[in-house]
């Protein structure tokens, strides 16, 4: 099944910026989004580094034009899924068989938090409004309502790789028949839940991440939402604007090592990166770019490097975290990052992997510390690797 | 290309683990809760898994278990499992300790636990399979997210066979927190008795089904998976009414093709009317039954139905707790599962006989 | 240190869920981790909250984890250690 599908379009709100544009510019500026917890009220709030979006609920829900009460990872979705809608430019998108395939970790549980706050104490308490959006596909039709989409919906959750499978899920989408057109992405806010989870693993590190560093100490989480608008070769043929890139590989294996920990060699990484590879039909040495699933923690960047090495070895192409600019967004990395990887391609640049000092002693190679620009990129890879040993990656490239 | 279900295992709040004499010995529930028959988990899932493991991941995994049992199947191509609620159980545990302790002092496990994809990791863990695995969690069309992603693999032959499932649970907490929102009933209520009374509210239910899909025949297939399709928020009955027709029109087939309509129906006098409305339309003349009074309403509800449905293609009878009053000389070839949730979430699911 | 010992192995079997295993099962100086008991790193992050509620003593890096908990005694040796450190202090 050979049947290409094409980006139209994309949308992307995160630490580093509120719409791709401004990402961009951070991205260019090689300016992190990383700081002390400003919205998110935390007992941890003054040791632990996080990725906020700079933008309170109330603005987010005035700028949407809904009232506040809305979870914040539905409001962060729909403000980068309308962006990406809009930057599609598609004509007539009502007469079009539209899905929204949207991912995230932990659906309302910023609003659910609240209300247990409160319930817990006396089971008749709590407000049922705060409650409502618990659910992972709730945030998605919060979306789809918010756009109008309706005729296919829905929402996956693997962890980590999350959003990049419910890119590919779009793309089959299209390749089957089902769907003309798949906005296709995640979201996920920072909560209390995920940050005392994540700490109670002890892979968060309390000053700024490090990915691939040799003295990295783990993660920062962040938060966010990106979308792409994947369309079949008919709907391309009639856009405004002709599409800069295709999604031509993709893969989703499983580490079946560990629950929360990655295997030391990385098979799973290994077996998704060599899929997306199989299936794209390119050569290792076409990849120009890998965007890192680099988080920071030591198991995950020694276990993908290792990986990286296999495959690739001895000829390796440029690579970086973004991660370093804004943390591990979750639910939304995959679907941040794709973004991120289209507008590699579209502005000729490989974005840094920041605060890299020392290369990792086990590793062959080393993640571009600076910006390039004015460099060719052709085909990138872009890696997800999740929590239950869920990797998926995929490969855009330049038409 | 047929996909075929050749295996199935389900946990559900009727004796349907272990392959026992179909529905033959029905369970009468009290109250507005249904909670599963269980099975001692010892005898599939390995004592030092087995600590770490809430109920709703054990009865996932030890419905997959059987199903790949009776499959013959070691470890399958892909898995991909659906569930709306995810770990109730572990996410309430996390939270309640966050509140309690003001989170200080917290440990792992309900944490790690609490993922959407901890059932589908945790079988790829216990059987090795590096796999394909995805998991949909999406409202009333989890379940069927999955059975599309898992038909779409195996027509793109990327693989020759699936597990697919479908579970979620009621926990004290999450059932305390819905029946604040009046989806269940307030009166006492036997579910044999569930459609005799038309009132306000349903019964919650629960379970974990899963099936092996492939795409080809062997001698103990239950039944042929032909289609399926999930319609979001239709503009009003004439709009459900056209998605059913167009379904059926993909399919070559009309309403009076089909032998049985396996239907959603739940108790609740509003979503009721819905069925009530196609029962004198489109599906006017075809033998209906119910099947939320064996199991109660929850989001992978349907994935009961095609347990039903596979079941009753394969024994060639129709259970007497449905109460069938078709004609039973006709045999059943065909079965059309339908169900809404809130009028918000259709599927509907096409299985023939072999 | 007996009592300290006994307690730990009661406290260790609870905290994990160690549902088949009695007090009795577990040799002070049998290795908890790969072999032995045969825990993982999940267990070593719930002992590491054990340490914390039960005894007071927060150990900071997870890497010190397998030395520490490598058996019940040198759980226990560890406690003893750092309990006498902080009556000094």
């Amino acid at each position: 099944m050979n049947v290409p599908v094409f980006i139209a379009g994309v949308g992307a709100v995160s630490a580093i910026g509120n719409n791709a544009a401004e990402c961009l510019a951070a991205l260019e500026k090689e300016e992190a989004g990383i700081g002390t917890m400003v919205y998110l009220d935390s007992v941890h709030s003054k040791t632990l580094p996080v990725a906020e979006v700079r933008l309170n609920n109330e603005t987010l829900a005035e700028r949407l034009g809904l009232p506040a009460v809305i979870s914040r990872t539905g409001m962060l979705g729909m403000m980068a899924a309308k962006e990406a809608v809009e930057n599609a430019g598609i004509n007539d998108l009502a007469a079009l068989r539209t899905g929204l395939i949207s991912a995230n970790t932990v659906g309302g549980m910023d609003r659910t938090e609240r209300f247990f706050a409160d319930f817990h104490a006396d089971h008749k308490k709590g407000k049922l409004r705060d409650v409502i959006h618990h659910e992972c596909g709730y945030i998605t039709e919060l979306i789809a309502d918010y756009l109008g989409i309706r005729n296919y919906v829905s929402t996956i959750s693997t962890a980590c790789s999350s959003s990049a499978n419910a890119i590919f899920y779009g793309a089959r989408l299209i390749r089957n028949n089902i769907v003309d057109v798949a906005v296709a992405g995640g979201t996920d806010a920072l909560t209390k839940f995920t940050l005392n989870g994540f700490n109670t693993l002890m892979i968060l590190d309390r000053e700024f991440c490090k990915p691939f560093d040799e003295n990295r100490k783990g993660l920062n989480l962040g938060e966010g939402a990106g979308y792409v608008v994947l369309v079949s070769e008919r709907v391309a043929a009639n856009l405004k604007n002709s599409p800069s890139c295709k999604l031509s590989g993709y893969c989703n294996a499983n580490d079946a090592y560990h629950q929360t920990a990655s295997s030391p060699d990385g098979k799973g990484s290994f077996l998704a990166m060599r899929g997306a590879l199989d299936r794209s039909g390119l050569e290792l040495t076409d990849i120009d770019y890998i965007n890192l699933h680099g988080t920071g923690t030591q198991n995950n960047d020694i276990a993908e490097g290792t990986a990286i090495s296999r495959l690739f070895g001895p000829v390796y192409p440029k690579m970086s975290s973004t991660k370093s600019f804004t943390g591990h967004t979750l639910g939304a990395s995959g679907g941040l990052e794709a973004v991120f990887s289209v507008l590699a391609i579209r502005e000729r640049m490989i974005f840094p992997n920041l605060r890299l000092q020392t290369p990792m002693k086990e590793l062959p190679f080393v993640p571009e510390t600076r910006l390039i620009k004015n460099f060719h990129v052709g085909n990138v890879l872009s890696n997800s690797f999740g929590f239950g040993g869920n990797c998926s990656s995929l490969i855009f490239s330049k038409i | 290309m047929k996909l075929y279900i050749r295996a199935t295992g389900n946990i559900s709040p009727q004796k349907t683990f272990g392959h026992p004499a179909f529905l033959a010995d029905p369970v009468e529930h009290w109250g507005n809760r249904l909670n599963c028959v269980e099975p001692d988990y010892k005898a599939f899932i390995d004592v030092k898994q087995i600590r770490r493991m809430s109920r709703v991941i054990k009865m996932g995994v030890a419905a997959a278990m059987e199903c790949l049992q009776e499959a013959g199947v070691e470890s399958p191509d892909a898995i991909v499992t659906g569930t709306a609620y995810g770990c109730l159980e572990d996410t309430g545990v996390f939270l309640t300790r966050m509140v309690e302790q003001q989170e200080e002092l917290l440990a792992p496990t309900a944490f790690i636990q609490s993922t959407h994809n901890t059932v589908g990791a945790q079988i790829a863990l216990m059987l090795h399979c590096t796999g394909y695995n995805n998991v949909f969690v999406h409202r009333s069309f989890s379940f069927e997210s999955g059975l599309l992603d898992a038909m779409l693999l195996l027509k793109e032959q990327e693989v020759n066979n699936v597990l697919v499932g479908g579970l979620d649970e009621t926990t004290d907490t999450s059932h305390d927190i819905l029946n604040r929102f009046g989806l269940y009933k307030r009166e006492p209520v036997s579910n044999f008795d569930l459609f005799t009374w038309i009132s306000k509210g349903t019964i919650a239910g629960e379970g974990a089904a899963f099936f092996l899909l492939a795409n080809q025949s062997s001698p103990d297939d239950y039944a042929v998976l032909d289609a399926l399709t999930t319609f979001y928020k239709p503009l009003g009955i004439n709009d459900t009414e056209g998605q059913i027709l167009s379904f059926l029109s993909a399919q070559s087939i009309l309403p009076a093709d089909i032998d049985l309509v396996i239907s959603g129906r739940n108790g609740d006098a509003k979503g009721d009317k819905v069925y009530d409305s196609l029962g004198k339309t489109i599906f006017n003349n075809i033998c209906s039954v119910n099947y939320k009074n064996l199991c109660g309403e929850y989001p992978t509800s349907v994935s009961f139905a095609l347990w039903l449905a596979a079941n009753i293609i394969k024994s060639g009878a129709v259970p007497g707790v449905l109460g069938y009053t078709g004609n039973k000389e006709r045999g059943i070839k065909k079965i059309l599962i339908y169900n809404h949730s809130q009028n918000v979430h259709h599927s509907l699911l096409l299985i023939s006989a072999c | 240190m007996d009592k300290l010992i006994q307690d730990l192995k009661v406290q260790i079997i609870a905290q994990l869920n160690l549902q088949e295993v009695k007090p009795e099962d577990i040799g002070d100086d049998q290795p908890l981790f790969v072999e032995g008991l045969g825990l993982d790193s999940i267990d070593a992050l719930e002992l590491i909250v054990l340490l914390q509620q039960q005894y007071k003593i927060k150990l900071s890096n997870a890497e010190d984890g397998p030395k520490v908990f490598r058996s019940v005694k040198t759980i226990a040796e560890y406690i003893t250690d750092h309990q006498a450190q902080n009556s000094q202090q």
